[in-house]
């Protein structure tokens, strides 16, 4: 009972065999992708869901749907279309003034509305902070089973159930999940680890309108206001293409202004560890690992970082991953692809100026 | 005002090692800690009380060695703790997990009236962050996640203020109590138990529930019975590659270290050193 996780790794799997699917389940087809928006953007998981939904639709032989609960508007309608353009056959659409801004108690009601309503087998929503906040809810309110903050989606073809794979124990351990005997099956995934599809703006398809029939006094929540993030200094990790990262090996706090030189003349982002988040050396949004964002940039360069499971998750999936370590031994020499044994405080500016030149002279080549 | 706060007793991530065999999880010898974001729940929770006054009731789902988790909330200033064990509850995913906390709180409240429950961001064993969700939902309370800073509380209207973080930015939201918060890990820092604080602790009463103290008749609703996802398989991850090809220069300096490894990724992944030629420009 100590593992009240979704994945108690020290649990029996359970055994394979073919099962006829109840015909109570057998009502739920469909796959659907919850679109996450705030502030009238559309998250980029959302779309990556759509490329992914797609495959899994595909497999089973059926129809990919988004899901769009909003304010009545263009926007929304606006939303559909461009899930329909990533991949979505048709778009389900619940438009109500009180969808304006996310709250907990309107969206739940919107999804669990819609489910109750057209029966989906698969329900896939973003693990970013709304679709964790609004995946949990969905989940107990509808009694079935939730996989939380996935990295991989399959089909079980024996017995059409979604196998969802996710790290447990910060990473040391993946498990595979199935919800057998419940629908939907509900799965939260990590952003940035699905590809990003290329949309096709010639596709067409349907838009399925529900209403929500709540009013604002239904709703004990309200929005004050709403603080955007200051957009200027702001790191924007998950998309980046080049991360120049730094660790506790940098020592102290004056020389992680080595690790912001080398990423401006690489025009790279900045990324550190835990503990220099911790330390207050970068802030809090630059943090890379489990706890952190998960990356998946070309090139990762890490500095004065061992290396540990915690941080490795988060940018395991860079194409190239450059370490620069005094220690022959840290743990990142085991899966970087190139490394430097050596003192950072030496190698940093070095590699900073060879690729100053190189650049430069790439530059008066033309 | 009367919090309940959820504690879960997690072996120590950091310390945890897999078998390279069996690829179970080897937990001899790591130490079982609080999971270190119910803390900062906690310390939320301290925060309110030193404010506007109240009780502070502890609750952990677990073994009986989890009793330490509630010792220790209790050594921090906590006033009342549950541990809620049964075997029934093995096996327990995040919605059967939630019922039965759920019923516990329901429990609860049947003696003192409940106004917060606290959670913590998510554990370090599960990383799920629906345990929260999931009892707010079957309790019927205002659910408040990833909360950042803890305003205003009105007691008198049962209204409470505070900032949740969203993406792109933060919420300032306004609720009615009874609600519950799950909040970010940093918002605050705990405070020290003193030596005495812990001989406290020690001492304390701790109330032990089974599945029938704790008001739960449907035993399928609980454990493994009552758990919808099943895993069918654990596996470790790939590794990525081999080892790293390590960069050498004949002469051992930085700058020829760097001329090499600049060589390689130029000539080795030509699409990369294009792009970095196009980003810099
Ligand atoms: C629940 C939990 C969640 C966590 N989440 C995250 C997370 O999201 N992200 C994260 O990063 N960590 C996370 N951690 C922490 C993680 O376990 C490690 O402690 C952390 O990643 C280590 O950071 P580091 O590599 O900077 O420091 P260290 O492990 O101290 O490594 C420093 C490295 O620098 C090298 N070094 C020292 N001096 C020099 C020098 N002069 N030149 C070159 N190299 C040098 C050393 O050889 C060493 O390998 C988490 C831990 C837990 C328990
Ligand atoms: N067994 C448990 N006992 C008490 N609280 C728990 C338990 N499991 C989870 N929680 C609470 O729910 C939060 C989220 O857990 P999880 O969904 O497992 O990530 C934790 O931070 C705890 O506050």
């Amino acid at each position: 009972m100590n593992d009240n996780t979704a994945a108690p790794p020290d649990k029996k799997p359970v055994r394979r065999r073919k099962l006829e699917l109840d015909p109570r389940l057998a009502a739920y087809t469909g796959v659907w992708v919850f679109v996450e928006h705030e502030r009238g953007l559309v998250h980029p998981v959302s779309r990556e869901l759509l490329g992914e939904g797609r495959k899994l639709a595909d497999i089973l032989g059926v129809e990919l749907a988004g899901v769009v609960l909003a304010a009545p508007g263009d926007v929304a309608r606006g939303f559909c279309d461009e899930a329909i353009s990533y991949g979505a056959d048709l778009c389900y659409l619940v438009e109500d003034p009180v969808l304006a801004e996310y709250r907990n108690q309107p969206y739940t009601a919107g999804m669990t509305g819609l489910v109750n309503a057209y029966q989906p087998e698969i329900l896939l929503l973003g693990a970013t902070t709304l679709g964790r906040d609004l995946a949990g809810s969905v989940a107990t309110t509808l009694r079935t089973g939730l996989t939380a903050d996935c990295t991989e989606l399959n089909i079980d073809l024996e017995n059409r159930s979604l196998a969802a794979t996710r790290p447990t124990f910060g990473g040391s351990l993946l498990c595979t999940i199935v919800t057998r005997n419940y629908r939907p099956q509900m799965a939260t995934v990590r952003p940035r680890v699905m590809a990003m599809p290329e949309p096709d703006t010639t596709r067409t398809g349907r838009i399925v309108e529900h209403s929500l029939g709540l009013v604002e006094s239904d709703i004990a929540t309200k929005l004050l206001e709403f603080i955007p993030d200051d957009r200027r200094d702001k790191a924007n990790l998950p998309f980046a293409d080049i991360i120049v990262a730094g660790g506790r090996g940098l020592k102290r706090p004056e020389n992680f202004q080595m690790i912001w030189d080398l990423a401006k003349v690489l025009g790279a982002e900045v990324g550190a560890t835990r503990p220099v988040v911790q330390a207050g050396w970068v802030s809090a949004d630059r943090q890379v690992g489990q706890s952190g964002k998960t990356v998946r940039p070309n090139l990762y360069i890490a500095v004065g970082i061992s290396g540990a499971i915690q941080h490795r998750v988060g940018m395991e999936a860079s194409d190239v991953i450059v370490a620069v370590n005094e220690d022959p031994n840290a743990p990142i020499f085991d899966f970087a692809t190139y490394g430097i044994v050596g003192n950072a405080i030496q190698i940093v500016p070095a590699l900073t100026n060879a690729f100053r030149q190189h650049l430069t002279t790439a530059r008066l080549a033309g | 005002m009367h919090t309940v706060v959820c504690i879960k007793q997690v072996p120590d991530s950091a310390q945890i090692r897999v078998h390279p065999v069996t690829n179970t999880i080897m937990r001899q010898g790591v130490p079982a800690i609080v999971n270190p974001y119910d803390l900062y729940a906690l310390e939320e929770a301290l925060r309110l009380k030193d404010r506007y006054g109240g009780r502070i009731t502890v609750l952990c789902m677990g073994p009986p060695q989890a009793e330490a988790a509630l010792r220790k909330a209790l050594s921090f200033g906590a006033d009342d703790a549950i541990l809620l064990t049964d075997r029934a509850f093995a096996g327990a995913d995040t919605l059967a997990t939630s019922y039965a906390l759920a019923a516990a709180i329901a429990r609860i409240r049947e003696d003192m009236p409940v106004d917060l429950v606290f959670a913590g961001k998510q554990t370090i064993d599960g990383d799920t962050a629906q345990v929260g969700p999931g009892i707010a939902t079957r309790l019927g309370l205002q659910l408040l996640t990833y909360v950042s800073a803890v305003g205003e509380v009105d007691p008198e209207n049962r209204r409470i203020i505070v900032q949740r973080r969203a993406e792109g930015g933060v919420q300032v939201l306004e609720t009615a109590l009874p609600c519950l918060i799950t909040v970010l890990e940093g918002l605050n820092e705990m405070r020290f138990a003193t030596m005495a604080d812990m001989f406290r602790a020690a001492r304390h009463p701790l109330t032990v529930w089974d599945r029938e103290a704790a008001g739960i008749e449907d035993i399928t609703k609980i454990g493994l019975k009552g758990s919808p996802t099943v895993v069918s398989k654990v596996f470790a991850p790939r590794p990525r590659t081999t080892r790293a090809e390590l960069i050498e220069a004949q002469s051992g300096q930085p700058n020829d270290l760097a001329d090499t490894l600049l060589a390689k990724l130029f000539t080795k992944h030509p699409q990369l050193g294009r792009q970095i030629v196009r980003r810099s420009s």
